[in-house]
């Protein structure tokens, strides 16, 4: 385990991640991991992580070494899509039972392995650790090498049992042993200076086949997409590559940092969501593989080749305007990374609201990102009848959500579209956005949401759930009114940094009491804004009301 | 009687099984206002959710002691105390039921000491009934799970009645088991009802996960069985359990409260109905309705017309026991011959199977056999469709989990009714894959007998519906 450690600790100190650069010295040991809450946690374990980021190398065997549930109750659960090999989606596991327990699981990993070998025939075997192998002991390193020599093919360990954190964490521990084990153990058959590696992409729904044929036109070859339809054999030799993108998640940021150290390949962060990065991201590929070599012509060609997708996307979208007009969007999400996506949106005459927008003048790519960055949690925590309610105040037409969010917001007789990972659409490039404008329009316009949100022949309007919910609200908000001392009660309670469950209350009490200044301060005293930080700016605005305060309470005290 | 096998392989391909701790939480799930809660990693709870979300379409409340490596080593207490807590403050939950999961049975975590300890540093949580089952995921299977959490539910929910109280014939105790869908407990309880009796279900997931929208939104199961109801169940003058998983639970209710059961293996095919209809009326002193008479006709019929495409067929089925002696029972009873049989766990239904053997094994093993044995129709959970595709032959998708086709929930098998309808379903699809794929050519008997007497189609061409 201890080997293990040193690895997370290695993740944490990521001088590529802008989050950790800012973190004092006591917080960055601390690492990324928001501590999780007992009772009111939600979302994927390390081994969760490191299997998403790695199952979509789609010719190796993956194998989960541990109890039927790791493997058993999620395989073949993912969209992403192979253009060959179909072995990824076999579900490989140890199954280990009572006796493994008590005398290790070592000698059936082992065997597994064997019989994968055996029988499927894969370049490579990868190798899961999970929570009670690593508990009893088990050494999967170990097992991997001693495999390795036995059968003269590639074991890869990946070492990241669930207990070790959340899905992020095991990303970056994926990235790890492809770093250890994978890239650059092999040599590419020929090369070219137009290879370039994409990084933490996963190919869900077939999403890099909307912008692999851009990429051939230009005669840009993926060395390797790591890891969506990606194989053993790129991965291996991927270290040759001129340059990387790597796709704007932070999931395998240590992947693509690690590979300009060791092996010289630059790399940029771009996101092939909307019509604007998708073109930037384009420039920056050919950029960079002009400036290791290739032909500037490659330039002049990108450009030509972005002036005519773009002229066809927008034409494609002129049509939407007229549906759209007036339409109200309401996008609660901190998965859409890309406020292109959302600039395309606007111009296609959708009008973006927030779940409480602020009156601001900041240019609009900032209010988008501002309008992205909020409550990305909160609706996490939400009943239907609360969602109904927001969806009435902010008079919107269809809400764009992540999938955790879907059944909620169906009941609410919503209409509804998934824009995070778990969707079954592909939205990537130009042909992505238009597609996802096609979405919008059919669910806004599906005659269905009239006939559901009908009452029963028998219920009269104010039978309804609908009108029952919003009389509950009201009354509330009436009874808060009426009771100074339980709305302010209320409104100390009302939680800012939903990753740590910190309270406005905690960080006013924190502020008068410590006479503190910065977010920074309050982070220390409350752990308020140590998680996704998406809360910053409330805190921000607490300590900017309190510090205007202070003055007249300290007049009135004297 | 078949035989029964167990798998030699060190490494299971293509889990058919999955783990007891989310079969508990499901059963957990059929109780109203109801959180579930899972000891372990969050990894642990998340897959499950995923899954059932994927299943039922529906949100799911589950909830997670999140271990972290250093809880796990020290012991999780604090872990088990906050969710509790955490839970009680934010949801309100009228129940909390906890699953133990592979990594807090490793460490041998003792939840029921944890619970007596909370209970005491927290009297806040003295109305607030707390159920523990132990459910390691390194042993038994997501049935077994179920079944566990049914029988500890009625040892701690239900009321032990008083002595020489009088048992009300009118009511009667279900104890369904994880193989009955919302929509199997729904018809199960209107047959029920038609007989003048009231019916218990412990657990009741047709109120938790039959898809309706409730009038009041919660966080925790948004219907259910109440456990005003489960504690009155020993008024109840019988009870029926419906799979063999169930013996368990129907003992422990005849024990805590006197009342008598019997134990339906079956609820799928003619004779498994005549019995149960026949036992209502019984108990019921009434005679059995219009309406099952004709419905008993219609299956008749509908048994006439399907017995052309079931018949001979070659079955290849992957299910849990229970659902694999009801649904296999019926296809061999259509005259289909049982020819791979793969299940997840031990069960007494085993060895009275109409087939030769049956397999505690994969699918890979389901697969392997179906090939060897020239299998031309696949029963198994949605986990089928690449083996369906692989052998290209036409694959009906039964049990849990169904993620790529919807309204799994509302899938019937039981009652006159239910088996009439998936007959037709079952017949439909042979019928399909018979035009699709099947279709006599000029070369169909080119090589005279020698083809034709090889079993069933050609098993060549890919079709999976």
């Amino acid at each position: 385990m201890s080997s293990l450690s040193a690895t997370i600790q290695d993740v944490f100190n990521e001088p590529g991640c802008g989050k950790n650069a800012n973190k004092s010295e006591a917080e960055r040991k601390k690492g990324c991991t928001k501590q999780l809450q007992p009772g009111g946690a939600a979302g994927g374990c390390a081994f969760d992580g490191a299997k998403i980021a790695l199952q979509p190398l789609t010719d190796v065997a993956h194998l989960v070494h541990g109890p039927i549930a790791c493997e058993g109750n999620s395989w073949d659960n993912r969209g992403a899509k192979s253009s060959g090999s179909q072995i990824w989606r076999t579900g490989f596991t140890t199954d280990i039972n009572e006796t493994d327990v008590v005398f290790g699981g070592e000698k059936r990993l082992f065997k597994s392995i064997r019989e994968i070998i055996e029988k499927y025939d894969p370049p490579a075997v990868f190798v899961y650790q999970t929570c009670v192998p690593a508990m009893i002991g088990d050494d999967i390193d170990a097992v991997c090498k001693a495999a390795r020599e036995k059968f003269g093919k590639p074991v890869i360990p990946v070492n990241a049992p669930g207990f070790v954190g959340p899905k992020n964490l095991g990303n970056k521990l994926a990235g790890e042993a492809l770093l250890q084990h994978v890239i650059g153990t092999e040599e590419p058959e020929y090369t070219t200076p137009y290879d370039i590696n994409i990084i933490g992409e996963y190919n869900l729904s077939g999403e890099l086949w909307q912008i692999k044929p851009l990429l051939d036109e230009l005669g840009i070859r993926i060395l390797a997409c790591i890891s969506g339809d990606g194989r053993y054999k790129d991965v291996a030799s991927s270290h040759r590559a001129k340059a990387a993108m790597m796709v704007c998640s932070k999931a395998m940021i240590n992947v693509a940092r690690k590979m300009e150290e060791r092996y010289g390949i630059p790399f940029f962060e771009g996101s092939f969501y909307g019509i604007q990065d998708t073109s930037d991201a384009l420039r920056e590929i050919s950029q960079l593989l002009v400036e290791r070599g290739a032909d500037p012509e490659l330039l002049d060609r990108t450009e030509a080749l972005i002036s005519r997708e773009e002229a066809r996307a927008w034409a494609a979208i002129e049509p939407f305007k007229p549906r759209f007009k007036g339409k109200k969007v309401l996008l609660i999400t901190g998965g859409v990374k890309s406020w292109s996506v959302l600039a395309a949106l606007q111009e296609a005459g959708l009008e973006l609201v927030g779940t409480s927008v602020k009156k601001s003048t900041k240019e609009d790519k900032e209010r988008i990102k501002e309008l992205m960055g909020q409550d990305a949690h909160m609706i996490e925590d939400m009943t239907p009848r609360e969602m109904y309610k927001m969806l009435k105040d902010a008079k919107a037409d269809i809400m764009l959500s992540g999938g955790r969010s879907q059944f909620v917001a169906l009941k609410a007789a919503m209409p509804w579209l998934d824009i995070n990972q778990e969707r079954h659409h592909a939205y990537m490039g130009y042909a992505g956005m238009v597609k996802l404008l096609k979405e919008i329009e059919k669910a806004l316009y599906n005659p269905v949401w009239k006939q559901v949100r009908k009452p029963a022949p028998w219920e009269s309007e104010e039978e309804t759930w609908q009108a029952k919910a919003l009389a509950e609200a009201a009354a509330e908000e009436a009874a808060l009114a009426a009771n100074p001392v339980l709305a302010e009660q209320r409104r100390r309670d009302t939680a800012i940094c939903r990753c740590k469950s910190v309270s406005a209350g905690a960080i006013e009490d924190a502020i008068s009491a410590f006479d503190l200044k910065t977010v920074d301060e309050v982070r220390e005293h409350t752990q308020a804004s140590g998680g996704c930080t998406a809360c910053i700016e409330k805190v921000e605005d607490i300590l900017a009301s309190m510090n205007r305060a202070d003055p007249a309470l300290s007049v009135a005290a004297e | 009687m078949a035989e029964v096998k167990v798998s030699k392989k060190a490494c299971s391909v293509n889990p058919l099984k999955m783990s007891q701790p989310i079969g508990g939480a499901l059963a957990f799930m059929g109780l109203r206002g109801a959180m579930p809660l899972l000891h372990g990693s969050q990894g642990c709870t998340s897959f499950g959710l995923v899954l059932f979300v994927r299943h039922f379409k529906e949100a799911i409340p589950l909830q997670t002691t999140a271990m972290s490596e250093v809880a796990t080593v020290l012991g999780g207490f604090d872990n088990v105390e906050q969710a509790i807590l955490n839970i009680n403050n934010r949801t309100k939950p009228e129940i909390i039921g906890i699953c133990s999961t592979g990594v807090t049975e490793t460490k041998g975590d003792d939840v029921e000491g944890y619970i007596k300890m909370v209970r005491a540093k927290h009297p806040e949580l003295d109305r607030l009934p707390i159920v523990y089952v132990s459910t390691p995921d390194f042993k038994d299977a997501f049935q077994d799970g179920w079944a566990k959490t049914v029988a500890r539910m009625v040892e701690l929910l239900v009321d032990t009645p008083a002595e020489g109280a009088a048992k009300d014939p009118n009511r009667l105790n279900v104890l369904p088991g994880c193989h009955l869908t919302p929509g199997d407990l729904d018809e199960l309880r209107t047959i029920i009802e038609d007989f003048g009796l009231a019916a218990t279900f412990l657990p009741d997931i047709a109120g938790s996960l039959d898809g309706h929208i409730p009038d009041d939104f919660t966080p925790t199961t948004i219907g259910g069985v109440g456990l005003e109801e489960v504690a009155a169940m020993g008024q109840a003058g019988w009870t029926i359990a419906i799979g063999a998983q169930m013996r368990r639970a129907a003992e422990a209710m005849e024990q805590k409260t006197g009342s008598p059961f019997k134990l339906f293996e079956r609820l799928c095919g003619l004779e498994a109905n005549d019995a149960l209809i026949v036992f209502l009326s019984q108990i019921s002193g009434r005679p059995v309705p219009n309406k099952y008479r004709r419905q008993r006709g219609q299956l008749v019929d509908a048994m006439l017309d399907g017995h052309f495409h079931i018949g001979g067929r070659r079955l290849a089925i992957g299910a849990e026991p229970d659902l694999l002696g009801d649904l296999g029972g019926m296809l061999h009873e259509m005259g289909a011959h049982m020819c791979a049989a793969v299940t997840t766990t031990q069960s007494p239904v085993l060895e009275h199977l109409p087939a030769d053997d049956v397999l505690i094994g994969d699918l890979e093993d389901l697969e392997t056999l179906a090939r060897e044995r020239c299998c031309d129709l696949l029963v198994t959970h949605s986990h089928g469709r690449q083996m369906a595709a692989r052998l290209g032959i036409p694959f009906f998708r039964a049990g849990l989990p169904i993620f790529d086709r919807i309204g799994s929930g509302h899938q019937l098998s039981i009652g006159y009714r239910g088996t009439r309808d998936l007959i037709f379903k079952i017949a439909n699809l042979l019928m399909a894959d018979h035009d699709e794929n099947h279709e006599p050519t000029p070369e169909t008997w080119r090589d005279g007998i020698g083809r034709e007497g090889a079993g069933h189609g050609d098993g060549s061409s890919a079709t999976a519906h």
